[in-house]
């Protein structure tokens, strides 16, 4: 299977409570609670680190679960995600996206 | 349980303030006669001030953050302000009157990623409106960025205060709200001035005229279940609290103030000379609006409504207790449902169902 990259999509609104990540779409206001182990990827979602790697890394050791098992769960998170333009994905690194900057400053 | 739902009681749980309402300026292009702030500037926070704000409000968990004044838009650094809320990633709502959008704004506004607008516009008829903004060409102009904010494909919302000087146009917006694609509010209640003064109550629609607006069920939706009478409350609605000032919100005045609600203007402390989290963990107005239970409610605890009136306990207060009835909320109550509140009935106010208004829930089945 091809290496899958993720990132962040800088139009939405996040925050962390009590473990759980919230994140909003701005575009449609689709609202998502990330469990401890979606909120790990989320974190992980720099663009440049491969899911495989991700999964490998912060998933498996902490939450003790087969790197088939999570990849396969991952994968539909990144699938169900990516649809409402939360994530991006791609099969090349992504580049940073750059943060909402105020008028006039590029 | 909707997923919303559920972030709010685990905010709760966690004592977390997951919304903040800032007004960032109370200066206004317009007049409103029933507006409740003093206009002039009397040393609002500088930009850094409520940068820094906000960096506390993300550190304490805030996700939905309102902007609004005020006129937002008469601080130069307003887009400034909503950039840096974004980047900090809170989920941003401005409230406006529009006057100042123009495409520009509008697309800075889209580019930011505000979530929504809300516009406050009180007929669709520029005689009406304009003479309550005391504003000429006010209504062009807030209609004007509605349009550019709707090509923008942002979500706008008209939100309409009900009085006495626009009761007969209430359908009139909602039918330009229709025709614009965007939603509508309507609401009844004008507040007493910050500073305490009621004189702007007059305004306020006769009650015998809600009947109509609370059977419409445009606005309302389900009209036999909007108006049938309260279940009778069990111990879960006595043990509950009554609103979410306080409890999950709060509000910031543009002098650094904290307040439990915008409409409760009980000083808890200013982030001028304290940290957020130590006034909001820690501040004695926050504690005593905490402790409060709808079982100690002096009035409204005995009252049959308790568990589905509108009471604000920000409107109590200004009354004069915030465990006291707030008695425009009283008045809708019944004059949705026919039933007198215990407030109107210890007052000698125990008339009868208004005219025209059917108990709706105690008509026989059959009928």
């Amino acid at each position: 299977m091809r290496t899958m990259y993720i990132a962040r999509s800088s139009a939405i609104a996040s925050r962390v409570l009590a473990g759980e990540t919230m994140v909003m779409s701005v575009a449609d206001s689709t609202f998502f609670t990330l469990n401890e182990v979606a909120s790990a990827i989320w974190r992980a979602a720099d663009g440049k680190t491969p899911l495989e790697e991700i999964v490998e890394r912060d998933v498996c050791p902490v939450f003790e679960v087969s790197v088939e098992d999570a990849l396969m769960d991952a994968r539909e998170f990144v699938r169900e995600l990516s649809e409402h333009g939360i994530l991006k994905v791609s099969d090349q690194p992504i580049l940073p996206e750059a943060a909402p900057a105020p008028p006039g400053v590029s | 349980m909707s997923l919303l739902h559920e972030m709010n009681e685990r905010a709760l749980t966690h004592g977390v303030p997951l919304s903040v309402h800032i007004d960032v300026t109370y200066r206004c292009n317009e007049r409103c006669g029933h507006c409740y702030l003093d206009h002039d500037d009397h040393g609002e926070m500088t930009t850094a001030e409520i940068k820094g704000i906000l960096e506390q409000l993300a550190a304490a968990g805030t996700f939905f953050l309102t902007f609004s004044g005020g006129e937002v838009f008469l601080r130069r650094d307003f887009l400034e302000l909503v950039a840096y809320a974004r980047q900090l990633l809170f989920n941003v709502k401005v409230k406006t009157n529009a006057v100042m959008i123009r495409e520009r704004e509008a697309q800075e506004l889209r580019r930011l990623g505000v979530e929504q607008v809300q516009i406050s516009l009180y007929s669709h008829r520029a005689e009406v409106h304009d003479a309550i903004t005391r504003l000429p060409g006010s209504l062009a102009k807030s209609i004007r960025a509605i349009r550019f904010l709707k090509a923008q494909g942002i979500k706008v919302t008209i939100a309409n205060v009900l009085m006495k000087d626009n009761f007969a146009d209430y359908k009139g917006t909602q039918e330009l709200a229709y025709d614009l694609g965007v939603h509508y509010t309507l609401d009844p209640t004008v507040t007493p001035k910050m500073d305490g003064d009621r004189s702007v109550l007059g305004l306020r629609v006769a009650g015998e005229s809600l009947p109509s607006v609370f059977r419409d069920a445009s606005l309302v939706g389900d009209v036999a279940a909007y108006c049938a009478p309260p279940p009778a409350p069990g111990e879960d609605i006595l043990d509950g609290y009554p609103c979410s000032a306080g409890h999950t919100s709060c509000y910031i005045t543009p002098y650094a103030e904290v307040f439990p609600c915008v409409q409760f203007p009980i000083v808890c402390g200013n982030l001028r000379q304290q940290a957020f989290e130590d006034i909001w963990r820690n501040a004695p107005q926050f504690h005593e609006v905490r402790n409060i239970r709808a079982r100690d409610l002096t009035t409204c605890s005995g009252c049959g409504h308790v568990g589905t009136c509108s009471r604000c306990p920000g409107l109590a207060y200004m009354e004069g207790d915030m465990r006291g009835p707030s008695t425009a909320d009283c008045e809708k109550s019944f004059y949705r449902t026919g039933i007198p509140s215990e407030n109107m009935k210890r007052k000698g106010q125990a008339v009868p169902p208004p005219a025209g208004l059917v108990q709706i829930g105690l008509l026989p089945l059959g009928l």
